[in-house]
């Protein structure tokens, strides 16, 4: 599977993953969010920023079905489910996962034909320390 | 009919507004496999279409490609006896730069740069290695929030949006069908095509095998070898080439506020891509209005980039893109006939360079699939990146 190829700008928002934690970098001057990070506030152009934590409630803002070809370790599992999630407390930024059925579980844990736009979500991680979602009420 | 511009030469022009002319195109064959590299077929196509213009290599001192054309303008110039070179220009973003590189060409000569410019494209994409077979590719780091999931290829990228778009507003498959097979038909008509013999039928597509869900295999362009070829020349000069001018009549560019190519995820609205820019700024410049475009080649890496582009450059509302495509509206003979060649989908996909020589040959009158008197066509690169647009006249 591929790992994130982490990037200065990244590193954080995978060092919290990595501890079970999602943050949002957040200019610190005008407080608002940005995905995916960067060094300057698109919105006040200030460079000083801090790492939010959020609830990690999200709901499914789109999703796609997978099939070969693909990258092997990925054929192996597909058809699988990725989604993108749009976060609760900041509606404009939407991560990219896959719906799975519990922490760990593989991308194709969770049945395609039971994924519906608008379903809230709950973000887990899984131990390579990526961000994985399962449904908020399953 | 169009009346034929009067602006002379580059003196007194203002923008870049019919003060150009595309006056040859040129192209090898088109196939999964050809067995020439990618410097010999550029080669070719670029001297076929020195040739159609009538114009010696020697005489050009402009050429502009894609930051992803392999085959660099030294090597190019010097293996074509081309002149000393004063200008030359490299567009990025892949298949969203083939406009623009006959819009930069436009521009150097407009403003008195050059005199005679080449853009082109060669690929070997067919019989070339596909990335996503091959684990150790480098990633770069933009993909650290996509590719770790299993978002892997262009495909599952744009799927995302499909599915959105879908959901927002009630495209269909059927809309998305609609799209393929307007191409395949036109492809049916054109010889070159890599499709021509292979008609597609609904069944066909409803069955086909799925790629990223919601795209099928006929929602996903061709893989294809092939190079293309076009001459830029002032308005003044290609009056006197030998083929009949297409005119340049309005270019644009477009990346949008907070863009992010292809996983356009983490703006305000996604579902409004590059073509929306681009739009304004190409309608903002141009004589006419969507209403007066007779034909379109529309970048068609994937059936799903129509819709979102007949929305983007104004030929539907919002979010009716996918309606637009109902009662053979894409068809020849419909509201706005696309792809007359095949397009991407069913006749070669070269990152959209076909798309503007097809536009080239439809102002000429010499199209497979003609559209009776078309004095007027709109040409766009790849939605969903940096893409770039040409209006093009008769």
């Amino acid at each position: 599977m591929l790992t994130p190829v982490v990037d200065e700008d990244g590193a954080p928002f995978w060092g919290y993953a990595a501890q079970g934690e999602l943050r949002v970098q957040t200019c610190a001057d005008c407080a608002e969010p940005r995905f995916p990070p960067r060094p300057c506030c698109p919105h006040c152009q200030s460079f000083a920023s801090e790492w939010r934590a959020v609830s990690g409630r999200g709901r499914v803002w789109s999703f796609v079905v997978p099939h070969p070809p693909l990258l092997p370790d990925y054929a192996e599992l597909a058809p699988y489910n990725v989604i993108v999630v749009e976060l609760a407390d900041a509606p404009r930024i939407r991560l990219v996962g896959n719906l799975v059925t519990g922490p760990d579980a593989p991308l194709n844990s969770f049945p395609p034909e039971r994924i519906r736009i608008g379903a809230r979500v709950q973000v887990v991680f899984s131990s390579a320390g990526l961000p994985q979602w399962i449904l908020e009420r399953p | 009919m169009a009346v034929a511009p009067d602006t002379a030469g580059i003196r007194g022009v203002t923008g870049i507004k019919d003060a150009t002319a595309i006056a040859g195109i040129g192209q090898t064959s088109f196939a999964r496999q050809l067995t020439e590299n990618e410097r010999t077929l550029a080669c070719r196509a670029i001297l076929a279409a020195l040739d159609d213009a009538g114009i010696a290599p020697a005489e050009v001192d402009a050429l502009a490609s894609y930051t992803m054309e392999e085959t660099d303008e030294v090597e190019v110039a010097k293996a074509l006896g081309l002149g000393d070179l004063t200008f030359f220009s490299k567009v990025g973003y892949g298949g969203g730069g083939s406009c623009a590189t006959v819009a930069h060409l436009a521009a150097a000569i407009a403003t008195g740069q050059a005199t005679v410019g080449v853009a082109w494209r060669s690929r070997k994409r067919g019989s070339g290695p596909r990335p996503w077979r091959n684990t150790s590719v480098q990633l770069p780091t933009p993909a650290q929030w996509t590719r770790p999931f299993g978002l892997l290829r262009p495909s599952d990228e744009i799927a995302m949006l499909t599915r959105r778009h879908m959901h927002e507003y009630g495209t269909t498959r059927d809309h998305l069908f609609n799209v393929a097979l307007a191409c395949r038909n036109r492809a049916n008509q054109n010889p070159d095509a890599i499709m021509y013999d292979r008609p597609l039928t609904r069944e066909m597509y409803m069955t086909s095998r799925w790629i990223s869900e919601p795209l099928c295999l006929f929602d996903n362009c061709l893989e294809t070898d092939g190079a293309l070829a076009c001459v830029v020349v002032s308005a003044e000069r290609a009056r006197d080439c030998r083929r009949t001018p297409v005119y340049i009549h309005s270019a644009a560019q477009g990346l949008p506020a907070q863009h992010h190519g292809m996983v356009n995820y983490w703006n305000d609205d996604p579902l409004t891509g590059p073509a929306w820019t681009a739009a304004r700024h190409l309608w903002k410049h141009a004589d006419f209005t969507p209403d007066d475009v007779q034909v379109a080649q529309l970048y068609d890496a994937f059936t799903a980039l129509i819709p979102l582009s007949l929305e983007g450059y104004g030929f539907c509302g919002r979010g009716e893109g996918g309606a637009f495509t109902e009662g053979g509206a894409l068809e020849s003979g419909g509201r706005l006939p696309i792809n007359t060649g095949g397009g991407g989908l069913s006749e070669a996909y070269v990152h959209g360079f076909n798309l503007i020589t097809e536009g080239v040959r439809q102002l000429r009158g010499t199209s497979t699939a003609q559209v009776p008197g078309a004095a007027t066509c709109l040409v766009t690169a790849g939605e969903g990146v940096p893409t770039s647009a040409l209006l093009l006249r008769s």
